[in-house]
Parts: structure tokens; C-alpha cells; sequence
């Protein structure tokens, strides 16, 4: 799960992190108040959306007076913001942070990660910070820092002053550095983390370490210990098919293909999408419907696929394990008598009872496709789908 | 031969009076697996399942000489039994439990490095279906039936997919000396490098087959231990060439985040360390008898 920048920053703020003094608002009015809450002379107004590189997009703005504020977010708001990161439909900016403005000295690069090679929690730092880490991998590898924490023990005041000086920070900021560091990889073990990045981590004019950016994400499996960090979920930033899907039980990533998935097993899934690129066709979506495979859970996985206009035949995948392919074929059918499936609908059933699923298939006065093995499956799928799409195209130039 | 697992192995089920628990240790005996016991913490003293119920794995271990235990605890409690199991003395673990917080299974790890190399449990999972040493017995959640007893070693984090091989090699009468799933966790028990070890030393396995997929770098290991290691011809698939980056695609490990993690790089690390790649899942069957037949 992921959060905004300025729900990080609160809480980083909470374990020591420094931040620069800020609000939220929801309205132009709210924001030029919050300007003129904070005082000063200069402000940021930075949409918060659950991406990275909104500067570049414009959704960062710098602003001298409390009305250049108000016009900033009032294009701001209820704007669909593209990034690097966002995919072309962007994202929704529902809200703002207002911040007072920070004069900045130089910019730091500070991440803790879960390294799966190591099994720790990881920090990652360095000296050229503004930039995304990947860039500095590519340009700068050397001034990469990473440095393991022992997970029985957590971070020591050491490391931290030895990832302090390896960022060439100096004796004024040390005491600070060490707290930002320790602030950062307490909220990632406390708050079961998957990812802290305070990108930049600035030191100021005045010699002052400040967070300026900062993003979380979280362990889904550890939100059930996590109330406070379930609380901040912006249900705007996920994309409504998989939100739905999330919520049925149901695994779903929307892709760009015209093959629609219904998969039990995510390996299985990714093999059979596989299959059918390997055939010349492109998945639609990623969908695992877990391992059971009942009849309301294929009706839903139907819908779901379904909801996305660009798919052309659906391939229905699934290896009856604890299950009995008998069930699963019935449920395959009630669902396709329940719901209008508008596009042809290839079946590939394997596994316990497969025999039994088959004749019940064939028997089914439902308009189907079988297949019995995999590459069969994907075959017709892809065949079904250029035959689909041939009569769409026909159906269009038709005149009326 | 098979490894970790056969008809003897003394196996005891943590979570066995839960519903989950309860259905799936009646079909491991039914499969011949020696199940003599379970673990349920408050129910000890009764019998389910004609077993006795324990406390604690301790008093499991002591009254059964328990050496294998398969654990069916809920997300929250699952990393607690499995230190619970490795405290024990229990040699060879599986967990099946999805959804256990990666620091929970980062502090499994670091907890279990407590004790000498030669004593640690093997934990396998979580997040797996299990392993089976087919004709003889079977830890998890699959179905035995579509297993052919053979020569064959199976590794796999994926349950479906492993049981789509499987099946495969099945139908072509290939059969499998040991299948064991690794799981579909960020931090795994074990990963795919340790269980070829055990396959290369087992003299009953001629052949291993890998299941990997996207994330993480546990097939670029593997890949550097069988260069290295390995006599043994090994087969690799890995899946989800068509996932997209940064995408979770299921699996909680399914995640492409830095690289060397997408599937064409994994077949590549492991194409130039000599593993046999299967070019497509529908081909599991054709390569393995391919590979079998040059033997």
C-alpha cells in the first residue's frame, strides 16, 4: 500500500524525521489560508499523488504571494496529473501540501529498503539526491552507500555516522544526520515498511537537515497489525478495476492485450499469458482468481475481465487441484448464463475430475471454446480473438 | 530415493484441529503420508483425526519423534510456529500459510541462523502448496494423483504451475522423485540454490526442473550454483515474460524492482550457466523426455 508524501512526512516527523512546516487542503481557499497560516514570503504547492516525479509533470509549483497560491491550486485540483510513473491516464489530485519554502544547500539521496538477497531491511544513500536512484545507479554507481542492518539489533549510532560522512555531510549536521537516519529505519520497522525514500533529503542554507520529500509503501500482509497506517489509504489513487478485484479476493493487473485472463494460481497466470504472447497474441489482464475456483468467483472474475472494453476473447485457465474440474466447469457455466459475455470464451480445464468437467462442458448448451491443453487453449484464444475483432471491424463499417 | 520426505518420515500437522488444517491432514494419510500427530496449543490431551493433539511441537517431538511438520497457522501466528518447529528440533518444515509480514519472515530467517548448519530445520514456503515425494508421501495442499513416481527433481515457487508440469510430465509417463515448492514470499525458507544441492546428492534424481519467476534473486543464485555444482542436467522455466515492471503479478515476491529480476534476464543468467531452458509452459513434458533422452 502506498501513501502521500505529506502522510509520510507525518509520520517520519513522528519518529524524529525533520520536516519543513506544511498543511493540507482540499480547495484553493484552503490552500491561500494555509499560506497565509504558515507566514513567510515563498511557498510550494505540491499535489499529492501516489507517484514520483511530479516536478517534472508541473505539479509542483513555487509561489511568492498567497494568491499566485490560490490560482496554483486551483489548476491543480480535480487535475489528472501525468508523470514518468503514472501511465498515460495519470492521476487524480484530490489534495494539496502547502509547505513553506526551504533554501536548500545541497540534496541527498536516503532510502531503506527490504533487500531479498540479503533478507534485511537495507539503507541506500547518496551523495547526489534529487534524482531517482536508478539514474544515479546509471551515471554514478560509486556514490551508491549501502549498508545492511542487523535485523536482531537494528541500526546502530555507527552506521549512521559512517552513512553520514561516506555523504560528505560534516561535524554541524551529524547529530541531525544521525537522527534523520534512525527516524527513518525505526518507521520502516515499526510501521512494517516495505520502502522509505526521502528524496531529497536537503541540508538547508542555515545548516538545517530537513525530509523535503518522502514516500512509503507498506506491507499489505502486515495491515492487519497496522490500523493507523490502513487510515490513510486514498482509495482515488488506485485504479478501480484492481480496487475491485483487491476487494473480491481476486488478484487483477490491467495490461494493454485483448486476451482476457482467468487464471487459479499466479504462476500459472503469468505462464499462460506467456503462452499466448508465444502464439502471437497479448494479454489483457493478469487475474488470479486463487486457488478455490468457485462459481461465484469465476461470475466475478467474468465481470471483471469484462469491465475492460479492449478485450476480444477471454481464455479461461484452470488446474483443478483440491478442487474437482466438475465444479469449476459448472461454475464456468452458471457464470456465462448469469452475465452477457459479448466476446468468445476459450475453456481449459486440467486436473482432478477433468474428465467429468469436459463432458459437462461439452454437454452445456453455453457457447463456449474448448481446449485441452495449454497451448491449444492459447491458440484458439488468439484465433477467437482476430475473428472477434474482423467482425467488429465489420459490424462498424456497415452503414446504418 | 527422494528427499526431505518419504513413506517413514514421521510428519506432524501445526494448526491441525483448524478447519484448513483438519482437511488437508486427512488427505496427506490419505495419500500414505505417516502423519502421527498434530499441534493445536490449548487442545493437547485429545485425539483428532485418530492422532493425538499436542500442546506445544516440543511435547509432539518428544512423544512421536516428530522430524517434519506442515504448518497451517493463520498469517499473524505463522511465523511463531515456524520458530516454534526450528526450536523443536523439527528437521524439515513446510509452511503453506499466504500472507505472513515480510519482517516476520526476515526475523524466521535471522532466528533460525541460531543454530549450527548441520542442525537448522529446512523451512520451505511460505506461500508454497508444498512437497511430495510421489508414491510414498506428500506435505501440503496438492493433489497427489496427478504426481508420477520417477527420477525427476522438481522445484517451483508456484503451486498451479508446478501441478501444470507436473501433469505434462504425467501424461508423457515421466515421474517425479521429489517436488518441492519454495513459495511465493519476497523471503523464502529456502530457495531454489538449496534444494539442488539436494538432488545433486541424491542418487535416485537424474534430472532437475526449475519453476521460477519474475522478482527477486533466487534463480540468478541458482543459476551460479549449478555452473559451478551441478553434474546433474537442470531445466529452468521462468515465468511472466509479458509482467510488466514494478507490478505485484499475484505472488507477493512476483515484482520486478531492480534488475536482473524480469524473466528475460533470468533466462538469460541462467542460459549462460548451462541450465536447459523451457521455452514455453506448454512444453514441460516435451523438454524434460528431450533431456531425459539424452541421458
Amino acid at each position: 500500500m502506498d501513501i502521500h508524501e505529506y502522510q509520510a512526512k507525518t509520520l517520519l516527523a513522528g519518529f524524529g524525521m525533520p520536516i519543513a512546516r506544511g498543511g493540507i487542503a482540499y480547495s484553493p481557499e484552503q490552500a491561500a489560508y494555509r499560506a497565509k497560516e504558515l507566514g513567510g514570503e515563498k511557498w510550494v504547492v505540491k499535489a499529492q499523488i501516489h507517484s514520483g516525479a511530479r516536478g517534472k509533470a508541473g505539479g509542483i509549483k513555487v509561489c511568492a504571494t498567497e494568491n499566485e497560491v490560490m490560482e496554483a491550486a486551483n489548476t491543480l485540483l480535480g487535475r489528472r496529473l501525468v508523470t514518468t510513473q503514472t501511465g498515460p491516464r495519470g492521476k487524480l489530485v484530490g489534495r494539496l501540501y502547502i509547505e513553506e519554502a526551504t533554501n536548500i544547500a545541497r540534496e541527498i539521496y536516503l532510502a531503506f529498503v527490504l533487500d531479498r538477497a540479503s533478507e534485511r531491511i537495507v539503507c541506500v544513500a547518496s551523495s547526489s539526491g534529487g534524482m531517482d536512484i536508478e539514474e544515479i545507479a546509471a551515471t554514478d554507481p560509486g556514490a551508491i552507500v549501502r549498508v545492511p542492518i542487523e535485523p536482531a539489533v537494528g541500526m546502530q549510532d555507527f552506521q549512521a555516522r559512517e552513512i553520514a560522512f561516506a555523504l560528505g555531510l560534516g561535524a554541524a549536521q551529524l547529530a541531525e544526520a544521525v537522527k534523520a537516519l534512525k527516524a527513518c529505519y525505526r518507521a520502516f520497522r515499526d510501521l512494517d515498511a516495505t520502502m522509505v525514500e526521502v528524496n531529497p533529503l536537503v541540508v538547508t542554507v542555515d545548516g538545517r537537515i530537513i525530509a523535503l520529500d518522502a514516500k512509503m509503501g507498506f506491507d499489505d500482509n502486515a495491515l492487519f497489525r497496522r490500523p493507523q497506517i490502513s487510515e490513510l489509504r486514498d482509495k482515488s489513487q488506485e485504479d478501480s478495476r484492481e480496487m475491485n478485484a483487491a476487494d473480491r479476493g481476486l488478484s487483477y493487473v490491467g495490461l494493454d492485450g485483448n486476451i482476457g485472463c482467468i487464471i487459479n494460481g499466479a504462476g500459472l497466470a503469468m505462464a499462460t499469458m506467456d503462452e499466448i504472447k508465444h502464439v502471437g497474441g497479448e494479454p489483457a489482464n493478469f487475474l488470479d482468481i486463487g486457488g478455490g475456483a468457485s462459481p461465484e468467483r469465476v461470475a466475478k472474475a467474468f465481470s471483471l475481465v469484462l469491465s475492460d472494453e479492449g478485450v476480444d476473447a477471454i481464455l479461461v485457465n484452470i488446474f483443478a487441484g483440491i478442487n474437482r474440474c466438475d465444479w469449476v466447469a459448472e461454475g464456468v457455466i452458471q457464470a456465462m448464463q448469469k452475465l452477457t459475455v459479448p466476446v468468445p470464451v476459450v475453456v481449459r480445464l486440467s486436473g482432478t475430475n477433468v474428465e467429468l468437467g469436459r463432458q459437462i462442458l461439452a454437454a452445456s448448451n453455453v457457447d463456449l471454446i474448448t481446449a485441452d491443453t495449454l497451448a491449444e487453449a492459447a491458440e484458439k484464444a488468439v484465433a477467437a480473438a482476430k475473428f472477434h475483432q474482423s467482425v467488429k471491424a465489420e459490424a462498424g463499417e456497415r452503414p446504418r | 530415493m527422494s528427499i526431505f520426505l518419504d513413506e517413514k518420515t514421521p510428519v506432524i500437522v501445526q494448526g491441525y484441529t483448524g478447519r484448513i488444517g483438519s482437511f488437508h491432514a486427512q488427505e496427506m494419510i490419505d495419500y500414505g503420508t505417516n502423519v502421527v500427530g498434530g499441534v493445536t496449543p490449548g487442545k493437547g490431551g485429545v485425539h483428532h483425526l485418530e492422532r493425538p493433539v499436542f500442546n506445544t511441537v516440543k511435547d509432539a517431538v518428544r512423544a512421536t519423534a516428530a522430524e517434519a511438520s506442515v504448518v497451517f497457522v493463520p498469517p499473524p501466528f505463522a511465523a511463531d510456529a515456524i520458530m516454534e518447529a526450528a526450536d523443536a528440533g523439527i528437521r524439515f518444515c513446510v509452511c503453506v500459510t499466504d500472507g505472513i509480514p515480510a519482517q516476520d519472515m526476515m526475523r524466521v530467517k535471522r532466528y533460525m541462523r541460531r543454530y549450527r548448519r548441520d542442525e537448522r530445520m529446512t523451512l520451505t514456503g511460505p506461500n508454497c502448496a508444498g512437497t511430495i515425494s510421489p508414491g510414498k508421501a506428500m506435505m501440503g495442499i496438492m493433489p497427489g494423483h496427478i504426481y508420477r513416481q520417477g527420477n525427476v527433481g522438481l522445484i517451483g515457487r508456484s503451486g498451479t504451475l508446478g501441478y501444470e508440469a507436473a501433469s505434462q510430465m504425467k501424461a508423457m509417463e515421466i515421474g517425479i522423485s521429489t517436488s518441492v515448492g519454495i513459495g511465493g514470499d519476497p523471503i523464502n525458507g529456502s530457495a531454489f540454490r538449496d534444494h539442488l544441492e539436494r538432488f545433486e546428492q541424491d542418487p535416485d534424481t537424474h534430472l532437475v526442473v526449475m519453476i521460477g519467476e519474475i522478482g527477486g534473486p533466487q534463480e540468478a543464485e541458482a543459476a551460479a550454483y549449478v555452473r559451478d555444482h551441478m553434474t546433474k542436467p537442470v531445466l529452468a522455466y521462468i515465468a511472466g515474460l509479458t509482467a510488466p515492471r514494478g507490478r505485484t503479478m499475484g505472488h507477493a515476491g512476483a515484482i520486478v524492482t531492480s534488475a536482473g529480476e524480469s524473466a528475460a534476464e533470468k533466462v538469460e543468467i541462467l542460459r549462460a550457466a548451462g541450465v536447459g531452458i523451457v521455452p514455453r509452459p506448454s512444453a514441460f513434458g516435451s523438454a524434460v523426455a528431450e533431456a531425459l533422452a539424452g541421458l
